[in-house]
């Protein structure tokens, strides 16, 4: 009796599947394409536990022969003086994005919205989101022809009598940083304002009515007004930024490019270590256990960049 | 709605706030326009001092250096053939998937769902990716290792999903089938064209990646795959190792400093052309981002 029932249950399952085939060849694809390029990697961490020898026949081959070593990798990883550095680097290129990236935005979005010519307003907003298109490379290749000897920034230093020999920017620690955050600064405060620009636009206009018969002045209005009703806003991005601190891909470019044997010590990131020590060296499963130290630190800081704003603002993302 | 309130702090605020805006549209496009001019000067001129406003001596020698380079051309060709048909094929297929998960009477519908989402915020790193593309599907120096790995968004998915849910009327896909056309029919004939908005959008969003993506091409491409913006990375790196902005390319006068300047006109002039139109679906896109979390 349950057996027929089981195997009834399946035959209606199949007539359905079978009923739903065209629409089949349309998800099923996809489907596949997922196993591949997103869960074999997934499946693929495994490596981080093991010692992957890319010469050990195929690929399954080598994944399913190659030896277990445990939590050797990471014990390696922990007593590398360079990774601890290139962690070091991570975390602080991170936060000064976060300090000086994070800000400005909303105060852009907050003084664009006091233009009032609706014109200029729509050209500077537009204009504002062309870099966030704009690949790493032109900025980068941009920034190496302004900061070069004989470059812009060293004619303008030299012309106002500021310095009077050229200086190497990009071959100096101290200045990659300066460099570093302001070249992301410029390439995202208008994008990242578009959020907060919408979110403005969306408060109801007869709150601003109200307050200016009130005689609330333009400041009050922006203090009392815009900012509490975009917090929401503000607070969601915030912990986006703060889960994304450290899997930012567009750090990885900018410190591929600008890297050079001068600047070594301030320009390694988590990223660049995991590809010199992957790809460039061929240590994959070393490689693997950075990339799941870093995906690991990545749900840690969204998790509790979650419950910290739940017990701060009352609103988080789950 | 604005104060009209004109007394003096009201007016020193809307001067500088008219300044600090007339910054800020400078700063974004000086480096554009800096390239531009760079790129027209002269080359060994250009080595001698900067310029700021205006080439020096105006010269069209790394342009023509450019047209008659063959590795330049032929990056320029996989760099277009990359991004027409990795933009085309990508859209196809994840619009594919999203008109599948936007019917709520498709058989194992929350399955594919969740199986998407967690590849938004899972994967399994730079290495395992390499691993699987270069020594399990042997991908490396094939074309198609620029079009395959990118088939499939998950992001996009659930945006054209939601647009297939709410805004093309069931009604004449049940007259659709009511005449006898099925599932297949019903979305290259009749979902498909309706949403021409919303692909086209997706197309210049996923082509504009496509464009300026070299991180691939370095990883699996090689020489033979190189994309214009990986020649400009090598030519950013070579700069970067002799410490010096560039090196002489043969006796013409020129060097790869100029020429790069060049190659970095023509990578962006595209992009600044289409830019302004992707803007509604950003706008919208970022909303649904930001709300499903």
């Amino acid at each position: 009796m349950d057996q027929k029932f089981v195997s009834k249950r399946k035959n209606l399952i199949w007539k359905k599947f079978w009923d739903q085939r065209y629409i089949m060849i349309l998800v099923l694809p996809a489907v596949l394409w997922m196993l591949i390029f997103s869960y074999l990697p997934m499946l693929g961490i495994i490596l981080a536990f093991k010692e992957y020898n890319p010469f050990m026949g195929s690929f399954l081959e080598g994944f399913i022969k190659s030896p277990w070593v445990g939590i050797n990798n990471f014990i390696e990883i922990f007593t590398d003086k360079y990774f601890l550095q290139a962690l070091r680097n991570t975390i602080y290129y991170s936060v000064l994005n976060l300090i000086i990236g994070f800000p400005f935005p909303i105060v852009f979005a907050l003084l664009l919205n006091e233009v009032a010519n609706v014109w200029f307003k729509k050209f500077v907003q537009t204009a504002s989101y062309l870099p966030y298109f704009i690949s790493w490379v032109f900025v980068i290749g941009f920034i190496y022809d302004i900061f070069s000897d004989n470059g812009v920034v060293n004619g303008l230093l030299l012309k106002l009598n500021i310095i009077d020999m050229p200086i190497s920017f990009l071959v100096t620690p101290k200045f990659i940083p300066p460099i570093v955050v302001l070249s992301n600064l410029w390439k995202l405060f208008g994008w990242n304002s578009i959020i907060y620009i919408a979110a403005i636009t969306s408060i109801d206009p007869t709150l601003f009515e109200a307050a200016t018969v009130d005689g609330a002045k333009r400041f009050a209005q922006i203090w009392y007004i815009t900012l509490p009703l975009i917090k929401p806003t503000i607070i969601i991005l915030l912990i986006f930024n703060i889960a994304g601190l450290i899997t930012n891909y567009g750090l990885f470019e900018q410190m591929y490019l600008l890297s050079n044997s001068a600047i070594q010590d301030v320009a390694e990131i988590i990223d660049t270590y995991t590809y010199k020590m992957g790809i460039v060296l061929g240590r994959y499963s070393y490689a693997t256990a950075v990339g799941l130290f870093r995906s690991l630190a990545a749900i840690i800081l969204l998790a509790s960049a979650n419950f910290i704003s739940k017990k701060l603002f009352e609103e988080g993302l789950f | 709605m604005k104060l009209k309130d004109k007394s003096l702090g009201e007016d020193i605020f809307i001067i500088f706030n008219t300044i600090f805006m007339c910054f800020i549209v400078f700063i974004t496009f000086y480096p554009f326009y800096y390239v531009i001019i760079a790129s027209f000067n002269e080359p060994l001129d250009l080595l001698k001092g900067p310029i700021y406003l205006l080439p020096r001596k105006f010269s069209l020698i790394n342009y023509r250096y450019i047209l008659q380079d063959r590795g330049i051309l032929q990056a320029a060709l996989i760099t277009v053939s990359r991004t027409v048909i990795g933009s085309l094929s990508s859209v196809l297929f994840t619009a594919a998937f999203a008109y599948g998960i936007s019917k709520k009477w498709l058989l194992g519908r929350q399955f594919f769902i969740m199986m998407a989402l967690i590849t938004m915020y899972v994967s399994g790193g730079l290495i395992p990716t390499y691993l699987v593309i270069a020594h399990f599907l042997k991908l490396r120096g094939n074309f198609l290792v620029f079009i395959l790995p990118n088939l499939f968004n998950a992001f996009n998915a659930f945006i054209m999903s939601s647009f297939f849910r709410k805004d093309i009327s069931s009604e004449i896909e049940e007259s659709a089938k009511i005449d006898g056309a099925n599932d297949l029919l019903i979305f290259f004939r009749i979902v498909l064209p309706l949403s021409k908005p919303i692909l086209a959008t997706m197309i210049l969003f996923n082509g504009v990646w496509h464009w300026n993506s070299w991180f691939d091409a370095l990883l699996y491409g090689g020489r033979k795959l190189e994309t214009l913006s990986l020649y400009l990375v090598r030519a950013i790196q070579s700069a970067s190792a002799t410490g010096q902005a560039g090196s002489f390319i043969s006796t013409l006068g020129l060097n790869t400093y100029s020429v790069r300047l060049a190659t970095m006109v023509i990578i962006t002039f595209p992009i600044v052309i289409i830019y302004p139109f992707l803007q509604r679906y950003f706008v919208k896109g970022l909303m649904i981002g930001a709300l499903k979390g």
